[in-house]
């Protein structure tokens, strides 16, 4: 298989505190995984530790993109390979209009992705903008204001979209993007991740790969396919396997249970359909 | 502690010379203006050949140029002026005007302007319910002539419900050595006047720089000030005193400051809110690197019966020997004001760098884009053409400025 993430034995501190330790995950080509984890877990910390964000500090291990080592590479050259993220608290930036990042990232991406033909947007950015206003429910005044200044927890995960449905990334790390959304706009959020995750295509044609962190899962019903599902606690994966049975597990026991690990996803056990409705 | 070196408290005005006065040209029209002071407005953006109401020009110590297009909006030097409105006929007594909305013996820059007899400036004025359609454009220059001081002195009146849109470029050739500016700019603006001034100076690292500014603001009276600095200085040192006399009248100034090199700037504006439902807003961005270091003041004083100020101070350091002290002040003199202030100084963060850089931008084009968004100003506040005008020099100035 076509590998795109390999994460091994990463030790990550944090202003001198070890959060991640010992990490490991692999994720191919055309997967897209679930990480669930209570808060503190370390989930943003592994987000940020991907990317290359100063703060976090990799004191042994490796992160390999596509089969390259890019643990010492900056945060640009590592998104310019083609990782993309939308954030669970994105900053605050004054001055500079959601519009002009939108020029900025579309840009980027035509730089990034000089040879590839299959581009989401390829017409006009000012079009795209019009169809995913019509999608996302925004007006256009929104696109006028300050990057996520002043603005509600679903406006933010919007600007943060729009950002990834510009950047068509290869690889998309979602950070809690159904905290703070209500239940209407989490079925249209997950519908646009959908859709930047190539679930709607027939597997043989599903190309983007994707890292989804969540502690609701209300969301993944909406989905589709996902691939494999990670319960982390501690800074470490406590559990791999099938997202069904994990989420099944941790909706029965709760997460402080796996930390003795009850071995609730005993093979033998009889699967049920899960009811991902909280 | 104020630095004490760069404060330069102790000008020595015998240090400085005027120019030979009778060598001196008077231009009759645009088309005479020679190429090297045409460029030289350039860099403060001003194009002398573009539709404008009206323009002024003055290198050194004499008007070079005086054109006024406009009916109803009058534009002279003001040695002229003074002997036209002399109170006789019924005309208008420029004596009422003279050192009343700057006191003469406020320092000694302002005592030098007074005493000064052969220095000049422009006279505006603009006539009951006139209306500038285009800006009137003045450019004061400091000629290469070392150690020369530039005493310059402006009265501006804004007849009732008149409107008056003025964009003022001040600038010194690169061969003006060790040259003091002192301007003496004071403004009327009577009941329903609106006066929507952008200034745009700049300077050399040697020159020192004394502007010297009072309002006057009657019965609903508006005025918009921008003030856009983003060039070296050796000292530049303003604050602008606005008294809202009138019921409503308002005030609104924008200062930006791009300081670098060893420049060092103390400006300021204080506004005193004196009639019944003023209001002022103080808003300054400085950009601060290299060894500069910048004071930025604001300071509102509340009397009248429902005013209201706010102030709003923002500064970037880019460099870790810049300075910058942030000085808001609100003083209430009566219990139903409204007074508020906010001050931020500091680097740009980490967290926004980062955050642009996940969308692949390096981090040099991330402070760039976080740099120009906060110098991007609103200049909603200023008539159309005269936000156009001045957003368009923001942009030019910048780009040469900063590369
Ligand atoms: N920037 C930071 N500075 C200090 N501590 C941090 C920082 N980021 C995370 N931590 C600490 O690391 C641990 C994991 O945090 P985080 O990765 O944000 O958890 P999660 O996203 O799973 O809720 C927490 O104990 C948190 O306090
Ligand atoms: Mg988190």
């Amino acid at each position: 298989m076509n590998n795109i993430l390999r994460i091994e034995n990463l030790t990550v501190r944090v202003d001198n505190h070890q959060i991640l330790k010992d990490f490991d995950l692999n994720i191919n080509k055309g997967e897209v995984h679930v990480l669930l984890g209570p808060n503190g877990a370390g989930k943003t910390t592994l987000i940020k530790s991907i990317l290359g964000f100063k703060k976090y500090v990799v004191e042994s291990g490796k992160i390999y993109f596509k089969g390259e080592d890019i643990t010492n590479l900056s945060i640009s050259e590592r998104v310019s390979k083609g990782i993309g993220v939308l954030f669970q608290h994105p900053p605050e930036i004054n001055g500079v209009k959601l519009s002009k990042l939108l020029t900025v990232c579309d840009q980027k991406r035509n730089m990034f992705t000089k040879e590839t033909t299959e581009n989401a947007c390829d017409s006009d950015l000012d079009e795209y903008m019009d169809s995913l206003a019509q999608r996302l429910k925004f007006s256009k005044d929104y696109l006028e204001r300050d990057v996520n200044t002043g603005i509600s927890g679903g406006e933010i995960k919007r600007s943060e979209i729009l950002q990834m449905m510009v950047m068509q990334p290869e690889f998309l790390l979602f950070d809690e993007p159904d905290s703070g959304v209500d239940v209407e706009n989490v079925e249209i959020i997950a519908s646009i991740m959908r859709e930047l995750l190539d679930r709607d295509k027939v597997p043989s044609k599903q190309e983007k790969s994707g890292l989804i962190i969540t502690h609701l899962g209300y969301i993944l019903k909406f989905l589709g396919h996902i691939t494999r599902a990670h319960i982390v606690m501690d800074g470490k994966i406590l559990c791999s396997g099938n997202p069904k049975q994990i989420i099944n597990g941790v909706m029965k026991n709760g997460f402080e249970k796996c930390r003795e690990c009850i071995s609730c996803i005993d093979s033998t056990e009889k699967l049920e359909e899960v009811d991902f409705t909280l | 502690m104020i630095d004490k070196d760069k404060a330069d408290d102790d000008i020595d005005l015998n240090d400085y010379k005027i120019e030979d006065l009778k060598t001196s040209k008077f231009y009759k029209s645009e088309q005479e203006i020679p190429d090297e002071l045409r460029n030289s407005m350039k860099k403060v953006g001003i194009e002398v050949d573009s539709d404008k109401s009206g323009i002024f020009l003055q290198s050194g110590n004499k008007p070079d140029l005086c054109v006024s297009k406009v009916q109803g909006i009058e534009l002279m030097p003001l040695k002229e002026a003074l002997k036209i409105y002399d109170g006789s006929d019924g005309k208008l007594n420029l004596q009422d005007y003279f050192w009343k909305a700057v006191s003469s013996d406020k320092d000694k820059f302002t005592t030098e302007a007074a005493i000064n007899e052969i220095t000049d400036g422009y006279f505006i004025h603009a006539l009951a319910g006139q209306k500038t359609i285009f800006p009137l454009q003045s450019c004061l220059f400091i000629p290469p002539f070392p150690g020369l001081k530039q005493v310059v002195h402006n009265i501006i009146i804004a007849e009732p419900g008149s409107q008056l849109d003025i964009i003022t470029g001040c600038t010194a050739h690169t061969g003006a050595k060790s040259a003091i500016h002192l301007g003496v700019s004071e403004f009327y603006a009577k009941k329903d006047a609106k006066i929507s001034f952008t200034m745009v100076h700049n300077w050399t690292e040697t020159t020192k720089v004394r502007p010297r500014t009072g309002i006057i603001l009657e019965e609903n009276a508006k005025f918009s000030n921008f003030y856009v600095v983003m060039s070296e200085v050796k000292n530049l040192q303003t604050n602008p005193s606005i008294k809202l006399i009138g019921k409503n009248a308002s005030y609104f100034g924008q200062t930006l400051i791009y300081a670098k090199g060893e420049s060092y700037y103390d400006i300021g504006a204080t506004a005193h809110l004196i009639g019944e439902g003023s209001k002022a807003e103080i808003i300054s961005r400085v950009l601060a690197v290299d060894n500069s270091h910048v004071i930025a003041r604001g300071k509102i004083i509340g009397d009248g019966k429902d005013v209201t100020g706010h102030i709003d101070c923002s500064a970037l350091l880019l460099s870790p020997t810049a300075r910058v002290d942030s000085i808001p002040a609100i003083v209430a003199q009566n219990p139903e004001v409204t007074l508020t202030h906010e001050a931020s100084v500091g680097k740009i963060s980490d967290d926004h760098i980062e955050y642009l850089m996940s969308r692949g931008l390096t981090e040099d084009e991330a402070i760039n884009l976080i740099v120009s968004g906060f110098l991007d100003v609103d200049t909603s506040p200023l008539p159309p053409s005269l936000a156009e005008e001045t957003k368009k020099i923001i942009d030019i100035v910048s780009k040469s400025e900063m590369g």
